[in-house]
C-alpha cells in the first residue's frame, strides 16, 4: 500500500469544508511558509523535492518557478491550469471537487513563493459545478484570514479567483490558456516570449497544473528531501493516475511513482484486471496524445524489464518501443478493441480541437481524420497507411504549440505497433466496416 | 548588435531583430518566404510556418542547436546564432510539406482568380511545392459572403494569415470582421451580415496574400500581368496619397498602396484614393513603379529584379561581369 | 439567425454577478470577463446566445461585437442556435467510446427522437449534442446537462433515470447568485 500524500483524507465526510479540512491538518503549509520561510526558501524546497509538472510535460516545477522574471514594481501572476481535457485524464476534477481546500492551500503557498498577489485558477468551462465548489471554498478561506489582505498577519496579500473556460482542449496549452483568460480565442502564442517573461497581461507568469500545486503543501510541510525519498530516480513523489477504459475498477489512484505497470493493472488494490475476464490488448498510458503500446510492451520494456509507472521507465525505448507517463491518463483496451477505430476517434478529437491558427495542424489534423475515417469505413487503400505516417510527420515539430505532436503521435504509434490491423482494414474492407468488427490474428489468410 | 550567420553569410543586426528580417538585410534568394508575417502589422507572423528555418546554433553563449525548426519571422536573433535555410535539406522538405498543407483545401481556381500573377501562395507553391497531390478527400468550401460594394471576400481561398484582421484592428477604429469558428472550419467573417465600411477598409485587399480579399472595382477587368503599374500621388487630406495606378492602355483599372520588394505596404491609403480616383487627371504621375517581386509582372515588360549590392558582391566574378554587361532592363524595352 | 424583437437585458441578479466578476480582473482588462459573462448570458437567455445577446455582452464589457463573436464561435460550449429545454452533451471521445458512448448516442436518438447536431426533439425538450472528452473517463459513458454530469449511463435504466429527472424539471436549477439574489424574479426556461 503506497503513501497517499494528496488523497489521504479524500473520503472524510465534510473534507470540502474549511473546518473539517483544517481539523485534518489543512493550511499548515501556509502557516509554515508565511511565518517561518522566505519565498525563496519555499522555491528551494520545491526544487529539492524533484516535483515534475503533473499536467503532462513533466518539467521540474521548482526550475519553472526559478525562471520567473521579477522586475521591480511589476505584478506577476500564478495561474493554475485546471483545464483538464486530455482524453483519459480526470484526476484534477476529482481532486478539486472533493478536496477544494487542498488546491487553495497549494495556491496560497505557491503564490507566496512566487511573489504573486493575484492568482487565478483557470478551470475548463464544462466543470462549472466544480467552479462553484471552489468559489465556496475560496470564500471560506477569505473568511478565515487565509486569503485577502495581510494573511495571518504576515503582511502578505493574495486574491484568488476562479475563471471558467468555454470548451476548448487547446486552452490546456499554457499560452492559449492565458489568451483565454484575457477573454480571447484560445490561440497559443508564439514563443519566445515565454510566460515566465510575458504571460498574463504581458506580465511574468507561472502556469502550473492542479496536481502540481496540490503537491506543494506536503512538500513544504515535510520538506523537499522527504518528498524526494518517495519514488524512483528522477520520478519522485506520488502521482494521480486516472484509470479508464476496459478495467474492472476504473477510477483515480494515487500511486507512488515506481509501481510496476502490471501490478497497477491487475492487482485488486488498483484496477483489478481487465473487465469481463477478457485479455488486455493495448494501453495508452499517459493521456490520448502519448503513443499507444501493445500489451507486451506496456508490461515489459523491449529489453524485457518490468515496466514501471515512472517518467523514465515508460519512455524507455523512446517512441520505437516506449511511450510517456504524460498526464497519467491510463486507458486500457481489451481484445475486442479495434485499433483503427480508436485511432480514428482520437484523430477526430484533435481535428475538432485544433485552434486552426497554424497551417500544418489546421490542415493536417483534418486530413488524418478523413483518411482514418475512410480506412475504418471500408474505403481505404494500402498506400493510405504510409500516407498517415507521412502526414503525421509533416505536422510533428512544425506547429506553434504541442497540439501538433499530440495529434501526430497517436497515429504514428498505432501504425507502428498495429500495422497489420490497418492492412486488414484494406484487405477485408467490407468485414472491417461492420459495427464491432475487430481484427484477430487468426483472421489473416496466408 | 548581434552577429548571425545565415546560410553561410554573416550579418550584423540590432538586438531584437527577427531571423527573417536579418535574412532580408542580406537579401536575394536565401530570404525565407513569408505568407502571414507582415512588418507593418504588430503581432503578425508565426502562423503559416512557411518561413521555418533550422537554428544550428542558438547563440555564442549556448551553441546548441534548437530542437525544432523555428518560425524565422517571430524568432529574435541571438549573437552568434547560426541559421540554415536553403542550405538545410530538412527545411526544404518541411517547406514542401507546408505547401502541400496550404493547398489541400485551396480551390486552385487560379485561372479565374484576380490575384493570379501577384499571389504569394502561387509563388510559394511554384518555388517550393511538388507537382502532384496526395489529397483525395473532398475540399473544404465556404459560402461566399458579401462584405460590401467594394471588397470581395472569397473565403475558400483564405489561408488564415490573420493579416486583414490585424489591419482592421490597427488602422481603423471599428473592426467588424474577424476570425470565426475554429480549426479547419475557422473563417474570416462578420458573423452577422455587416459591411466593412470605413475610410481605410480597402487596405485589407493589399495585405491579403491570396485571392481571398479582392477589389470589386477591378473584378475580372484584366489579368494583372497585362496592366502597367505607375507610381502617382495626389494631395489627400486623409492619407499620404502615394499610390500605384495600374493602367491598361490609358485607363486606370485599379489603385493600390505602394509595396516593397517583400510585398509589404509602405504607406496605408484611404478608400477615396483607392476606389474613387480613377482618372489620370486626379494624379501627379511619377513614373513606372518598380515591382521587385518574383511575379510575372516584373518578368514580362518591366525591369528585372535588382539584386541587393551585398548579394552581387558574393556572386562569382564571371556572373558579376555578366550583370555589368547586361544591366537590368528598363521600362518599355 | 433568429432574432428577437426586444433588446435583451440581464436580470438584476445577473448584473450583480457580472459586477462581482469584473472585480477579478484589472480595471483596464474588462474583456477578461468575456467567458464567464457568456456563461451567464447562456443561462439567462434560454440556453443559447443570439446575436442580440452577444451584442449585449459586448456592451456590458465595453468591447466590439466582433470580439464576442470571435470568442463565442471558438468555444464549443456556447450554442449559437436555439436549443431545446435541455441540451444533452454526450461525450464521444475514446475512453467513453470504449465503454459504449456510440450505443448511448443511438439510444438517446431513438428515445428522444432528436438527432445529434440537429434541432430539438419535437416536444422541444431535448437537444442532442456530441462533445469531446469531459474529463470523467473513469465513469463513462457520460452526458452533461448544464452544470450536471450524468455518469455511467451504460444501462437503459440509468438513461431513463436521467431523462425522467430532466422531464420533471420545471425550471432550470438556480445558480448560486440567483439564490442569494432575487428568488423568483427570473423567467427561467
Amino acid at each position: 500500500m503506497g503513501r497517499k500524500l494528496l488523497t489521504e483524507h479524500i473520503n472524510v465526510e465534510g473534507i470540502d469544508t474549511f473546518e473539517v479540512y483544517r481539523k485534518h491538518g489543512g493550511y499548515r503549509s501556509v502557516e509554515k511558509a508565511l511565518k517561518t520561510m522566505s519565498p525563496d526558501e519555499v522555491v528551494e524546497e520545491v526544487k529539492k523535492s524533484g516535483l515534475r509538472g503533473r499536467g503532462g510535460a513533466g518539467f521540474p516545477t521548482g526550475m519553472k518557478w526559478s525562471f520567473l522574471a521579477k522586475p521591480e514594481g511589476v505584478p506577476r501572476y500564478l495561474v493554475c491550469n485546471a483545464d483538464e481535457s486530455e482524453p483519459g485524464t480526470f484526476k484534477d476534477r476529482q481532486l478539486m471537487s472533493k478536496l477544494p481546500h487542498l488546491l487553495i492551500e497549494g495556491m496560497i503557498t505557491s503564490s507566496y513563493a512566487l511573489g504573486a498577489n493575484t492568482s487565478y485558477i483557470y478551470i475548463r468551462g464544462e466543470l462549472l459545478y466544480v467552479l462553484r465548489i471552489l468559489e465556496k471554498a475560496i470564500a471560506e478561506a477569505y473568511a478565515n484570514g487565509f486569503l485577502g489582505k495581510n494573511i495571518l498577519g504576515s503582511g502578505y496579500d493574495l486574491d484568488l479567483h476562479v475563471h471558467p473556460g468555454g470548451g476548448a482542449y487547446i486552452c490546456g496549452e499554457e499560452t492559449a490558456l492565458l489568451e483565454s483568460l484575457e477573454g480571447k480565442r484560445g490561440n497559443p502564442r508564439n514563443k519566445p516570449p515565454f510566460p515566465a517573461m510575458q504571460g498574463l497581461y504581458a506580465r511574468p507568469t507561472v502556469v502550473n497544473n492542479v496536481e502540481s500545486i496540490a503537491a506543494v503543501p506536503v512538500i513544504v510541510n515535510e520538506g523537499g528531501d522527504e518528498y524526494a525519498k518517495i519514488g524512483v530516480g528522477r520520478s519522485t513523489g506520488t502521482k494521480l493516475i486516472s484509470a479508464c477504459g476496459h478495467l474492472n475498477k476504473p477510477g483515480i489512484y494515487e500511486i507512488e511513482l515506481g509501481l510496476p505497470v502490471e501490478e497497477f493493472i491487475y492487482s485488486d488494490e488498483y484496477c483489478g484486471g481487465i473487465w469481463k475476464g477478457r485479455e488486455l490488448k493495448a494501453v495508452v498510458a499517459g493521456g490520448s496524445s502519448v503513443p499507444i503500446l501493445p500489451k507486451e510492451l506496456i508490461l515489459k520494456t523491449a529489453a524485457g524489464e518490468n515496466r514501471l509507472m515512472t517518467y523514465e521507465s515508460l519512455s524507455d525505448g523512446g517512441f520505437v518501443t516506449g511511450t510517456m507517463l504524460g498526464s497519467g491518463g491510463f486507458i486500457a483496451m481489451d481484445e475486442t478493441t479495434c485499433i483503427v477505430r480508436n485511432t480514428w476517434n482520437f484523430s477526430r478529437f484533435y481535428h475538432h480541437e485544433s485552434c486552426g491558427q497554424c497551417s500544418p495542424c489546421r490542415e493536417g489534423t483534418g486530413w488524418m481524420e478523413k483518411v482514418l475515417h475512410r480506412l475504418e469505413h471500408g474505403h481505404g487503400h494500402m498506400e493510405d497507411i504510409d500516407l498517415l505516417v507521412s502526414v503525421a510527420k509533416q505536422i510533428e515539430g512544425n506547429t506553434i504549440c504541442p497540439l501538433g505532436e499530440a495529434a501526430a503521435w497517436p497515429v504514428a504509434a498505432a501504425v507502428r505497433h498495429f500495422r497489420h490491423e490497418f492492412e486488414w482494414h484494406v484487405t477485408h474492407a467490407k468485414e472491417a466496416a461492420q459495427p464491432g468488427a475487430v481484427y484477430r490474428p487468426s483472421a489473416v489468410l496466408v | 548588435m548581434a552577429k548571425i550567420t545565415f546560410d553561410g553569410v554573416e550579418v550584423e543586426v540590432p538586438d531584437g531583430t527577427t531571423i527573417l528580417n536579418a535574412a532580408r538585410q542580406i537579401g536575394g534568394s536565401i530570404v525565407p518566404p513569408a505568407m502571414c508575417y507582415y512588418t507593418p502589422l504588430k503581432g503578425s507572423g508565426g502562423k503559416c510556418r512557411a518561413c521555418l528555418v533550422r537554428v544550428a546554433a542558438g547563440s555564442a553563449k549556448d551553441p546548441r542547436p534548437m530542437p525544432k525548426l523555428v518560425a524565422s519571422c517571430v524568432t529574435p536573433v541571438q549573437d552568434g546564432m547560426v541559421v540554415e535555410n536553403t542550405t538545410s535539406e530538412q527545411v526544404l522538405n518541411v517547406r514542401k510539406g507546408i505547401v502541400e498543407m496550404l493547398l489541400i483545401n485551396h480551390p486552385l481556381d487560379c485561372p479565374v482568380c484576380d490575384q493570379a500573377g501577384e499571389c504569394d501562395l502561387q509563388n510559394f507553391a511554384f518555388e517550393h511545392g511538388v507537382s502532384t497531390t496526395r489529397y483525395q478527400e473532398e475540399r473544404r468550401t465556404f459560402e461566399k459572403i458579401d462584405i460590401g460594394p467594394l471588397i470581395q471576400l472569397h473565403m475558400t481561398r483564405c489561408i488564415l494569415c490573420y493579416r486583414c484582421v490585424y489591419t482592421a484592428n490597427q488602422i481603423t477604429d471599428n473592426r467588424v470582421h474577424g476570425v470565426l469558428g475554429r480549426g479547419d472550419a475557422a473563417e474570416i467573417g462578420t458573423y452577422i451580415e455587416n459591411i466593412i465600411d470605413n475610410d481605410f477598409s480597402g487596405n485589407v485587399i493589399d495585405v491579403c496574400p491570396v485571392g481571398a480579399l479582392t477589389d470589386k472595382t477591378f473584378r475580372f477587368k484584366s489579368r494583372v500581368w497585362f496592366t502597367k503599374p505607375v507610381n502617382a500621388h495626389r494631395d489627400c487630406p486623409k492619407c499620404s496619397g502615394n499610390v500605384v495606378l495600374w493602367y491598361k492602355g490609358k485607363e486606370v483599372l485599379r489603385t493600390t498602396a505602394r509595396k516593397d520588394q517583400y510585398g509589404e505596404v509602405k504607406e496605408w491609403i484611404c478608400n477615396e484614393c483607392r476606389f474613387e480616383k480613377k482618372e489620370t487627371s486626379d494624379w501627379t504621375i511619377e513614373g513606372p513603379a518598380h515591382i521587385d517581386r518574383s511575379s510575372v509582372i516584373s518578368a514580362n515588360h518591366y525591369e528585372l529584379p535588382v539584386l541587393n549590392q551585398s548579394v552581387i558582391a558574393d556572386l562569382p566574378e564571371s556572373t558579376q561581369r555578366e550583370l555589368a554587361q547586361n544591366p537590368p532592363l528598363k521600362l518599355g524595352s | 439567425m433568429e432574432t428577437t424583437a426586444v433588446k435583451p437585458q440581464f436580470s438584476e441578479a445577473a448584473q450583480a454577478e457580472i459586477k462581482r466578476l469584473l472585480t477579478h480582473y484589472p480595471d483596464d482588462r474588462r474583456k477578461s470577463a468575456l467567458l464567464p459573462v457568456l456563461h451567464i448570458a447562456q443561462a439567462e437567455f434560454g440556453g443559447w446566445v443570439s446575436p442580440e445577446v452577444q451584442n449585449l455582452v459586448a456592451e456590458v464589457l465595453d468591447i466590439k461585437p466582433i470580439e464576442v463573436y470571435e470568442v463565442s464561435s471558438f468555444y464549443t460550449m456556447f450554442n449559437l442556435k436555439p436549443v431545446g429545454k435541455h441540451v444533452l452533451e454526450i461525450c464521444r471521445t475514446g475512453p467513453c467510446m470504449l465503454r459504449g458512448s456510440d450505443e448511448l448516442t443511438a439510444h438517446l436518438e431513438r428515445i428522444t427522437g432528436a438527432k445529434v447536431g440537429g434541432p430539438a426533439s419535437a416536444d422541444g425538450l431535448f437537444t442532442l449534442k456530441e462533445v469531446e472528452c469531459l474529463a470523467a473517463c473513469g465513469f463513462a459513458p457520460i452526458v452533461q446537462v448544464r452544470e450536471k454530469y450524468y455518469e455511467q449511463l451504460d444501462t437503459p435504466d440509468a438513461v431513463d433515470a436521467m431523462l425522467s429527472e430532466l422531464r420533471n424539471q420545471v425550471h432550470r436549477p438556480a445558480l448560486p447568485w440567483e439564490e442569494t439574489g432575487l428568488p423568483n424574479a427570473l423567467a427561467r426556461n
